[in-house]
């Protein structure tokens, strides 16, 4: 059976040669074109950043460097549902620790694991900025707000019942 | 937009958009705007968070079927502020604001207050301690002893409409700048205001901009700090959010006073109404002639370019984040030499903070003499603070120097909730510290605080109550800086880890005798050693609440308790077979089965089980289950 | 030159402006200790061990970075310097394995003797340590970056020296590491393995891949004959290590020692130096008449071979097809000598000493066997080779000098300085000049492709013919050259490329210069290694490879004559393209 991912890599290689054009002559716009090349790919993969290595003349070593040190930055798929659960200081006095433990309970992973079917993941980030409602999670994207732990499950099933309707 | 030639045509359309706002002012509309109501919808992240977007959807739609658009007009805004009121809505010409407005509730807004006149009284903020409705902001103790500069177009404009800010005079201090002052004028009218970096230590703009102005070189640049890292504060993303033009114009008379053409605004990418906002300021200045070549006719070019972070708190400092600007690893460089003298590749650069700039555009419109009129004597101006934690009104609130924190936490912030005792308020993030009540009365500004052991940081403040354990919050912040730390030098790459495991230690019940020396001792190294303000500053908490909280400490090494009863490690979880009823609600919530016992007898909870997660005391109605 | 007034612990001293503190301390006689900075490569303030107290500092300032001023008063010697420097070792040794007593290094490891010489006695500090895995995959170097302090000489040194930046930092915080992108074993990617990066490690973080218990082995078995050679400089480098000052030669007493240490004939390199040149050179002239591919590029390197493999590999058919000299002396050994000796070629095991990392990995390519059988058995380095004569209890500079074996042992002083910048070149141009023009040459020494620049030119009158040469030296200078020959713009006909800077006498195999050495150094020892060299020359009787009688002998008595089949078959070779990324994607 021919294998549809070629032609879809394909296309995603193009996007991520359109972002270096445009960069290119920017001096110092590494950053900026991981960001695309993470936006575009989802994680940023040996062979993506091999690819930027060469065609932006920057040592992988270095690219590799940058990509490790930041930590919105990927090597590794994330889920299709990624649970970001905020740790800043407003979120953890209320608790978002105990957040964090039941999510894990929840979905059966730790932070920063991707479940053994890609659709979940698990990430703790530092202040989502929306304080007034401490302790947050967002699930790609979407703030949950005021949260106590018992309010894990329902949320959690609600992306489960997304995908049973897929 | 039509490009704007020179100040006075600046200063004409000024008038002309102003005159559609006259509701927004109280008064009556006028020829240019007919409507009758503004409705302004806060869209900061706040409240976006909440759902503002769908507040204002479903609002416009509404207004729509009901056939009022000439009638009625909704603007969103940037933060008002109130964040644990959002979503927000405030309308003009009364000033009523509602709060927690959902999309479910504008069928009723639209019904009773645009087509009959009536308030929605249930929406509308009570005002604490009576039965009282504020009827509009003016009432609210949360905004009376507020003085906005640096938000003062925060909540009153579209940030998403040059226009508006115009109306507000925005780019009107650069106009200034341009056609009356040289950059020995711009420098001494920064001095003159007294103003310094709200970004971290306090160090006066206007000396950083002479030293800029002092080197030559071929290109200089001019970079805006605006990756705000505090967990807890985001008064640099409200200005963003709200009145990016504000930030704009300042780096635009930066970059006129000490001779450069290009800027750089280096922002958290976690931040991302903030950059949209911001790429939309950037293109309608561009467009209006106010970036660009021949800014104003003035003949001065100006760019700013936006660089992303990508999640590096050590790119708060300013050494940091000009190497990642550059796209290399953030990792901060020795200074000196400063950045004045080699900054951004290596040419000429100064780096201000958002709040800073915000604040230098309104000296420029106001003139120094306004804005040194507030605060105090060596802290000139207003502060934003970012309160959360253990606090009622969570929010955003500027205030002049030398307000006391009683005043911020207590008089606008409502104090602690439920009944708890207030424990300590923190200041300047991970590299500040904890203030106990003993300091409450401090009248806070850049000296003050440093000199009680804390320091002003970027102005996130986060209070806690009598259950926060000080010796777990320390551990909180050095797991943090520890987390953040780039790896650069060793004594906060290994230092900082150090003082973590045995802070760790400590909190597992595994503290000895001697170990609180070893972290004064570690503490003390790290901050003489380390290559720059994080690793210097990474200690501080440890030594905050070692100053204030020594006793907690102690109580955890050498009786192995915590008396906040935070830390697992050091408290079991006990039923009280008194006061137990026996109604099963907790052993029916316990997520592990660690509690036991018959319908109407008194229940036990096996501490082999139980992993103390709170839920069976947070759930009992009697009481009957305690920490011990 | 603008000079500045500072005052070191009392001392007022006058320094350039634009000094460092490091080097005005090094100027009033105070000595500061350094760990991460190292002369003219890294100077970052990193390690925090070079602290100082700044007259009106808040926070102490590293000294190797802190750039004077008029009037800077300084003070390198109070209660919270040595606090602090003796605070950051130990947070260092915290987090290291302190296995000092089996490390490759100790006794030349400068976080040893830092530790010493703060009278460390104690780590008050300790906790977990980091573990990451050790790659010893290679067959050149091993990393071990569970010992790597984090200084990024390495770093600085692949990325500034060599340009070709394997080595960066990875991770941040306390799981901050450095190696290559994606922790890839060094086996797998585009590295050198030139050992450049040895050579720059204070610690036992970077090393060869010890072999010295293969040539033991070998030569403890009595069924083995055992041969080995020594390279050009491995004559002046093993001086270092046996107290000997930089820069002396030890032709005679590297020969005694290998004799000591048991091997059953000791031959010279030089020799197939010499060799090397009569084919290398011959092919220069065939392509210059026949014109072929120009400009000609040496092969003796090969850390450079296999970086133009990886980074130019469209531009291969530049490189001499020449075999380097190590590889011709393999086959020559296992052949011409075998038979000659009358020994059974696959009971020699051919051991070479050498001042490089490379080498290891070039004896073991696999088209190196046209002796039929692998034509180097094993490679050592001079740190090696001074390792296993000190296990023996032998004090090289105490031995009578001794002579080489016949008839591999004699070599010209054109052979001898292939172990600089610059001389296979020289060496080349002799035998070339006199070949061409059939006239003696009156001045043997070409100066001007002689020293420390990093890309050297020179034009030759070959008899009204000028010829046009270039000599490069580090990889970071000759990706300038191969920019250029790639472009159709190197105008020369023949080119001299050498991975190491200096040449082969700073391979990464030869002892390691301590920073602080390098620092008091008047000059960069691998000039004064080099200056060695050419005295050496200066005192041969032989100067020029086509005079070598052992040379004449052997294309009489086996090859013919250069570039004839047999020469073809043992003595050149091919080379293989490589990639440099793996760039697996999908397309």
């Amino acid at each position: 059976m021919a294998c549809t991912c070629n032609a879809h890599n394909q296309e995603k290689y193009q996007q991520l040669d359109a972002v270096i054009a445009e960069y290119i002559d920017q001096p110092g716009s590494l950053i900026n074109v991981l960001h695309k090349a993470q936006g575009i790919f989802g994680y940023l993969p040996e062979e993506v950043q091999a690819y930027i290595a060469e065609k932006m003349d920057i040592p992988l070593s270095e690219i590799y460097g940058v990509v490790t040190f930041y930590a919105l930055f990927t090597t590794e798929p994330k889920g299709k549902y990624n649970f970001n659960v905020c740790l800043g200081t407003a979120c953890y006095v209320k608790g978002s620790g105990k957040i964090l433990e039941r999510v894990e309970k929840e979905l059966g992973i730790k932070l920063n694991e991707t479940s053994a079917d890609g659709l979940f993941s698990i990430e703790a980030c530092r202040c989502v900025g929306a304080c007034g409602l401490a302790p947050v999670m967002t699930v790609n994207g979407e703030v949950y707000g005021r949260l106590t732990p018992d309010k894990v499950p329902a949320i959690i099933q609600k992306y489960k019942d997304l995908e049973a309707n897929n | 937009m039509k490009r704007i030639e020179s100040l006075e045509e600046l200063k004409a359309l000024q008038v002309a958009e102003r005159a559609k706002m006259t509701v927004r002012d109280g008064l009556a509309p006028t020829e240019a705007n007919l409507a009758k109501h503004q409705v302004l919808i806060c869209a900061g992240t706040g409240c976006t968070s909440n759902k503002s977007a769908e507040v204002k959807k479903a609002l416009e739609e509404k207004i729509a079927q009901e056939g009022l658009q000439d009638e009625v007009q909704v603007v969103q805004t940037g933060c008002f502020g109130f964040c644990s009121l959002g979503p927000i809505m405030v309308v003009y010409p009364e000033g009523t604001f509602y709060n927690k407005v959902s999309a479910s509730d504008v069928d009723e807004i639209v019904e009773k207050h645009f087509k009959n006149g009536e308030l929605v009284e249930r929406l509308l903020y009570t005002i604490p301690g009576t039965k009282e409705h504020a009827k509009d902001m003016s009432h609210i103790p949360f905004f009376q002893k507020q003085k906005r500069i640096a938000l003062r177009n925060c909540g009153s404009i579209d940030p998403e409409k040059i226009e508006e800010a115009i109306a507000h005079y925005a780019y009107q201090g650069l106009g200034r700048a341009l056609t009356e002052m040289d950059s020995q004028a711009i420098i001494q009218e920064l001095l003159d205001s007294g103003i310094r970096g709200r970004g971290g230590a306090g160090f006066p703009t206007g000396l950083k901009w002479k030293f800029a102005t002092g080197y030559s070189a071929d290109q200089k640049y001019v970079v805006c700090n605006a990756d705000e890292g505090d967990p807890g504060a985001f008064m640099d993303r409200s200005v963003l959010e709200g009145d990016p033009h504000s930030v704009i114009e300042a780096m635009a008379i930066g970059g006129y006073c000490i001779g450069a053409s290009q800027g750089y605004v280096y922002i958290r990418a976690e931040y991302p109404i903030a950059v949209h906002r911001l790429e939309i300021a950037i293109k309608q200045a561009r467009e209006a002639g106010l970036l660009g070549k021949n800014i104003l006719g003035t003949g001065f070019d100006f760019d700013i370019d936006i660089r992303l972070g990508a999640g590096a708190f050590v790119c708060g400092e300013e050494t940091a984040l000009l190497t990642s600007v550059e796209g290399k690893r953030g990792e901060p460089r020795p200074r000196p030499p400063f950045p004045a003298e080699k900054g951004l590749w290596g040419k000429p650069t100064f780096v201000n903070n958002v709040e800073t700039l915000a604040s230098i555009s309104y000296i420029f419109l106001k003139g120094a003499q306004e804005f040194a009129s507030v605060g105090t004597e060596k802290s000139k101006g207003t502060k934003v603070f970012a309160m959360s934690g253990k606090i009622n009104n969570i929010g955003l609130v500027e205030v002049p120097m030398g307000t006391t924190l009683r005043e911020i936490i207590y008089d606008i912030g409502g104090g602690i909730p439920n009944g708890k005792a207030f424990k300590a308020a923190q200041t300047g993030g991970p590299s500040g510290g904890c203030l106990p009540a003993s300091l409450l009365d401090t009248e806070i500004d850049f000296d003050s605080l440093v000199k009680a052991g804390s320091m002003m940081g970027s102005g996130g403040l986060i209070v806690m109550d009598e259950t926060d354990c000080m010796v777990d919050i320390a551990k909180f912040f050095v797991e943090f800086t520890q987390d953040e730390s780039c790896g650069k030098c060793p004594p906060c790459r290994i230092g900082t880890k150090r003082i973590l495991e045995i802070l760790t230690k400590i909190t597992e019940g595994k503290g000895e005798e001697g170990d609180i020396e070893k972290l004064e001792s570690l503490a003390k190294n790290i901050s003489t050693s380390a290559l720059c303000a994080l690793g210097q500053t990474a200690p501080n908490p440890v030594l905050a609440t070692l100053k204030f909280f020594r006793d907690e400490y102690e109580a955890h090494i050498k009786d192995k308790k915590c008396p906040a009863g935070k830390c697992k490690s050091l408290f079991t979880m006990v039923i009280d077979p008194e006061k137990c009823k026996g109604c099963t609600l907790c052993a029916r919530n316990c997520p592990v089965g660690a509690i036991t016992g018959s319908v109407k007898n008194p229940h036990s909870i096996d501490p082999e089980k139980c992993i103390k997660c709170g839920v069976c005391l947070d759930n009992c109605k009697f009481g009957a289950i305690y920490k011990k | 030159m603008e000079m500045v007034n500072v005052i070191i612990d009392g001392k007022a001293v006058e320094v350039e402006k634009g000094s460092t503190v490091l080097q005005a301390a090094q100027k009033a006689g105070v000595h500061i200790p350094t760990l991460c900075y190292l002369k003219d490569v890294n100077a970052i303030g990193a390690c925090r061990v070079c602290l100082v107290e700044v007259k009106g500092a808040k926070a102490l300032q590293p000294s190797c970075v802190y750039p004077v001023s008029e009037g800077l008063e300084v003070h390198t010697n109070t209660a919270k310097v040595r606090e602090a420097r003796k605070a950051v070792v130990e947070l260092l040794l915290s987090n290291h394995p302190a296995d000092c007593l089996t490390c490759v290094r100790s006794g030349n490891c400068e976080l040893q003797s830092l530790a010493r010489q703060l009278g460390i006695r104690e780590i008050r500090f300790e906790g977990e340590k980091n573990t990451f895995p050790i790659d010893d995959r290679s067959l050149a170097i091993v990393r071990d970056p569970n010992k790597c302090i984090l200084c990024r000489r390495c770093i600085a040194t692949c990325q500034k020296v060599q340009g070709v930046s394997i080595l960066g930092t990875i991770n941040r915080g306390f799981n901050s590491t450095v190696g290559p992108a994606f922790m890839h074993p060094l086996d797998d990617i585009n590295c050198a393995l030139c050992g450049q990066c040895i050579n720059a490690c204070p610690v036992g973080a970077l090393s060869e891949k010890d072999d010295t218990a293969k040539v033991w082995d070998a030569l403890a078995d009595e069924n083995k004959h055992c041969v080995v050679q020594f390279s050009p400089a491995v004559r002046i480098a093993i001086s270092e290590e046996f107290g000997i000052p930089m820069g002396a030669i030890s032709t005679g007493k590297t020969v005694a020692a290998l004799r000591r240490l048991g091997f059953d004939k000791v031959f010279d390199t030089n020799w197939s130096a010499d060799l090397t040149i009569m084919e290398e050179g011959t092919e220069l002239l065939h392509r210059i008449q026949n014109g072929g591919v120009l400009p000609q590029i040496t092969s003796c390197s090969p850390g450079w071979i296999k970086y133009c493999e990886h980074h130019y590999p469209d531009q291969l058919d530049h490189l001499s097809s020449a075999k380097s000299p190590q590889q011709m002396f393999g086959a020559i050994v296992k052949t011409y000598y075998a038979q000659k000796a009358g020994v059974d070629p696959a009971t020699i095991f051919s051991c070479s000493v050498m001042p490089c990392t490379a080498k290891k990995y070039e004896c073991a390519r696999p088209e190196m066997n046209s002796s039929g059988y692998r034509d180097v058995d094993c490679v050592i380095t001079v740190r090696e080779v001074a390792r296993m004569i000190r296990q023996t209890g032998i004090n090289l500079a105490e031995l009578p000098e001794e002579e080489c074996d016949s008839p591999l042992g004699v070599g010209t002083g054109a052979g001898t300085i292939f172990g600089a910048t610059g001389g296979v070149m020289e060496a080349a141009l002799r035998t070339v000049y006199e070949v061409v023009t059939g006239k003696t040459l009156e001045k043997v020494d070409f100066e001007e492709v002689r020293g420390m620049e990093g890309i050297k030119e020179a034009t030759v009158d070959l008899d009204g013919t000028p010829v046009k040469v270039a000599v490069v030296h580090t990889l970071a200078n000759a990706k300038k050259m191969m920019d250029k020959v790639r472009a159709g713009e190197a105008d020369y006909a023949f080119i001299e490329i050498m991975a190491c800077p200096g040449g082969c006498v700073g391979g990464g195999g030869t002892p390691i210069v301590n920073s602080l050495t390098r620092t008091i150094l008047p000059t960069d020892y691998r000039a004064i290694r080099g200056l060695g060299l050419y005295e050496d020359d200066k005192n041969l009787p032989l100067r020029k490879s086509h005079e070598n009688p052992f040379i004449k002998a052997v294309y009489a008595e086996f090859l013919g004559e250069p570039l004839s089949h047999k020469s073809h078959e043992l003595l050149h070779t091919t080379y293989t393209p490589r990639i440099k990324y793996n760039l697996n994607w999908n397309k």
